[in-house]
């Protein structure tokens, strides 16, 4: 890396929308055969940048060079031309399409489509770097990390050779991820420019040769990564020093809470989600759920919450006094009735916890606007509430009027995730709580879940990131292909042993 | 890389609050400007005075405009049945129908019971059936969509259809004299089940009516349980699920009310003051409904204003046509340029274009 050519110079950028300033005269150098790692807390303007680059977005200000010729980037396709290829965080191809023809399509090149060409490209592709896809496999047959190699390839075959990837480690095990990484210092060694944008620090410091930080939509700097920590990262990122240790607090005096029996559920299309599955909640503990995405963890908390319809199997709760109810079969208002004080803070925040278009105070009714006699709502209760949520968990808003969809991500999870705690559980239920979060707002996270727990509360953590699993839950338990691989102590449990889990029952080597 | 004058849409960020209405103001004269340029290049008339004429076909006489707060009456008490649905995401369009029944249910009250109760109690049987007929009428696709997930646009649209055949056919049943094809003036000697007429104007119960449903509606889907359930369901299903909303009740419950409304503007149609049925009663409205809710973004107080806009312009266009002896389709022809710029308005309240020449300054319009 002597001799570095700046393939990407972004000079002066700047992005609003609306009053909000989501990139501030950003500069930012992306240099051949070199992996930059762009490091930023949500809402830095991280994906707003690459996707300035990668033609979604079109600058407000400033200017793009490539190859030190100003370019004008307006659309996908100019940046296709410019051999600017992204991949996003959700993946954009056609189910029931095969690969080959998800990655010839929208390319015309005027010629008869020959498919038999296009299949023989993408195999040299794969071998040159490394892949692994089948051209003529349907996109609805394939796993999270396949889809993903199938949007790479995409990007490749159209000569991209400056990628972009957006939290490509998200959805993946750490054994996919460890492939995934291969493949990218095979492109880089092959001379490609590469961006990759994470959250995962420990990534960084594995792979990118270069990091930059942007913080509130301005570039804080950049710089070789070997020369750089973990923690001084963090600090540039934050904008002042912080502690990067999880704390697991001793659990409170274990009580088994809910018995899980022997629970068996079936997607709508007939597909086994759920294979017998049988453990136990206990009070005061926070027991992690470790398994691949599509493992059976969103239907495991759905059944449990009273949303998810099953086919065979018991969901017991036990009363502080030790009489039992069954939950199998209740809606969650039947649930609540019984006297169950269970929250659940879904996945999918805006699509199921909340409504993106109602306000805070709105948000904050859905659990509690029956309450009372009366044929009107009370609003004066939950303005409260979301007043207290607003500045006990530092959201930042305009003010609690303001609809949540307007909110980033890691505020729209604090209003969630305040209002879950705020009807004093004794279940909590949590699926990627801190998802697409970035490092701050996690923590605040982990500690309230953290607090719930020494306060008895019995807590279910499905979790994606597994050092943090590692290192927060007192049980994890591993789920594979809906079967329990394994239940295992949080502490001394081995990354490895638990990645093994994920991908097979009993953790057995090949 | 040399295309040149590309723009892009930009959405806008928090406008002042009048900013809208300025936009909206100014797209209202420049509707009035190219209607007068097409008046003029068209019939040769002086635009001022079609406009005149449309302000007059409006208000020019008492009667006229006791019309036009009859027709807007009426109008706004279909859109207010139709809003709930909407705003549940459950597109009725089935106004049309459920208006029918209610007046056909009225009709067949003051017909078969005419004579035999007295009229306090025959008004009250009516009020009742009229109700339950649009209600039921708007149920059944709500029943359909609940449980079996049916499209509820094709199927209240198909419910026009047979309650329009349901009228005609009683037309004939009820026919007077026979082989008139149509029922003429119900009881007109006895006046039974005629809703009273108030301060001596025939139209002032619909639109006092009317007023109080506006009121009420407003005050329902603002501030009961019911307006919040049906505002989450219509938002996400999903999250209605989450938080143990019953999503299959709140459907049903919310086309009983849509329904329930249609068929009291089906009541103050027949009862109030055509006192007859024919297939035409409702003449459209449950499809102008539509529009007078979506351009109200679904709020009934600014409803006031969208119904009132949307009946003004249409009997002024009727005046035209007769005055200036204009075929009506010409009417139509400046009632659609105004709606365009109203409509088209909305895009400039959201949205400002920003053009871009390459490699020089920008400039934002």
């Amino acid at each position: 890396m002597e001799n570095k050519v700046a393939r990407v110079k972004m000079r002066n950028i700047t992005k609003r929308f609306g009053p909000v300033l989501a990139n501030d005269r950003v500069w930012l150098d992306i240099y051949q055969g070199e992996i930059l790692a762009l490091l930023g807390e949500n809402g830095s303007g991280k994906t707003t940048l690459m996707n300035m680059l990668s033609g979604i977005y079109f600058p407000d200000e400033g200017q793009i060079f490539i190859d030190d010729k100003e370019v004008l980037i307006r659309s996908p396709k100019d940046a296709f031309d410019l051999k600017i290829g992204m991949i996003h965080q959700h993946f954009k191809l056609v189910d029931v399409l095969t690969a080959a023809e998800n990655i010839v399509l929208g390319l015309h090149d005027g010629k008869r489509l020959d498919l038999e060409k296009v299949k023989t490209r993408v195999r040299e592709i794969c071998d040159a770097y490394g892949f692994d896809v089948d051209p003529d496999e349907k996109i609805y047959n394939m796993s999270v990390s396949q889809k993903q190699t199938v949007e790479i390839v995409k990007v490749l075959y159209r000569g991209a050779d400056i990628l972009i990837l957006d939290e490509p480690t998200a959805v993946l095990t750490p054994q996919e991820t460890d492939k995934l990484f291969a493949v990218l210092r095979n492109m880089r060694n092959d001379g490609k420019a590469i961006v990759i944008i994470t959250h995962k620090l420990h990534e960084v410091e594995d792979l990118s040769d270069r990091v930059a930080v942007l913080r509130q939509g301005q570039f804080i700097g950049d710089m070789p990564t070997r020369e750089s920590s973990a923690q001084e990262m963090t600090n540039m990122m934050v904008g002042h020093p912080v502690t990067l240790n999880i704390e697991r607090p001793e659990p409170v005096d274990p009580k088994p809470r809910v018995e899980v029996k022997n629970l068996t559920v079936r997607s709508e299309e007939g597909v086994l989600k759920l294979d017998d599955v049988s453990f136990t909640i206990n009070s005061g503990e926070i027991l992690g759920i470790a398994g691949i995405s599509g493992c059976g963890q969103k239907e495991l908390l759905e059944a449990i919450a009273g949303l998810q319809p099953t086919e065979s199997g018991s969901v017991i709760y036990i009363n502080d006094n030790g009489t039992k109810e069954e939950l199998i079969g209740k809606d969650p208002q039947a649930i609540a009735d019984k006297g169950v004080a269970l929250s659940f803070v879904p996945e999918d925040r805006l699509g199921m916890g909340l409504v993106a278009n109602m306000d805070l105070t709105d948000n904050m009714m859905l659990r509690s606007f029956r309450r009372g006699r009366s044929f009107f709502t009370d609003r004066k209760t939950p303005k409260k509430l979301a007043e207290d949520v607003v500045k006990e968990l530092e959201v930042k808003t305009p003010s609690v009027n303001t609809p949540v969809r307007r909110l980033s991500g890691g505020n729209v999870q604090k209003i969630l995730v305040g209002r879950e705690i705020a009807s004093a559980p004794t279940v909590l239920l949590t699926a990627y709580a801190v998802r697409g979060l970035d490092i701050h707002s996690s923590y605040t996270i982990y500690d309230l879940i953290n607090k719930q727990k020494q306060s008895g509360v019995a807590v279910v953590y499905v979790g994606e990131d597994l050092d943090v699993l590692l290192e927060l839950a007192d049980r994890i338990l591993v789920l594979c292909d809906g079967k329990v691989s394994g239940i295992v102590d949080g502490r001394g449990a081995k990354k490895r042993e638990v990645g093994l889990l994920m991908t097979r029952v009993g953790g057995k080597d090949e | 890389m040399n295309k040149q004058n590309q723009f892009h849409i930009v959405k806008r960020g928090a406008m002042p609050w009048y900013f809208g209405w300025l936009v909206r103001g100014i797209a209202i004269v420049l509707a009035l400007l190219v209607s007068a340029a097409v008046t003029t290049i068209l019939t040769g008339e002086d635009p001022l005075q079609v406009y005149a004429t449309i302000f007059h076909g409006a208000f020019g006489t008492k009667r006229k405009a006791w019309m036009l707060g009859q027709n807007m009456a009426i109008l706004l008490c279909v859109s207010l049945a139709v809003t709930p649905a909407f705003k549940m995401r459950f597109w009725n369009i089935g106004g049309e129908g459920q208006v029918l029944m209610g007046g056909l249910a009225t009709a067949a009250c003051m017909i078969c019971l005419g004579d035999k109760l007295p009229n306090a109690v025959l008004i009250l049987i009516m009020v009742i059936a009229s109700i339950a007929a649009g209600a039921v009428w708007g149920v059944i696709p709500a029943i359909f969509k609940a449980k079996w997930n049916t499209n509820e646009t094709l199927f209240t649209l198909m419910m026009n259809y047979v309650a329009t055949q349901l009228v005609a056919f009683f037309v004939i049943v009820w026919e007077v004299p026979k082989g008139a094809g149509k029922i003429g003036i119900i009881n007109q000697t006895t006046e039974a089940g005629w809703l009273p007429v108030i301060g001596g104007q025939k139209y002032l119960l619909n639109i006092l009516v009317v007023a109080i449903l506006t009121v009420a509606m407003h005050i329902y889907l603002k501030y009961s349980k019911h307006g919040y359930e049906l505002t989450v369901v219509g938002e996400s299903e999903r999250t209605a699920s989450y938080v143990g909303i019953k999503v299959e009740k709140v459907i049903i419950r919310t086309m009983l009310l849509s329904g329930a409304i249609c068929g009291i503007a089906g009541l103050l149609l027949v009862g109030g003051t055509d006192h007859t049925v024919t297939t035409t009663i409702a003449g459209g409205r449950g499809f102008t409904a539509v529009m007078v809710s979506w351009l109200a973004k679904f709020d009934p107080l600014v409803m006031i204003f969208t119904s009132f806009l949307l009946v003004f312009l249409d009997r002024g266009a009727g005046e035209i046509s007769t005055v200036f002896g204009l075929n009506h389709s010409f009417a139509d022809i400046l009632t659609g340029i105004i709606l365009f710029f109203i409509i088209g308005s909305e895009f400039f309240i959201n949205y400002k274009l920003s053009f871009h020449k390459a490699g020089k300054e920008e400039k934002h319009v």
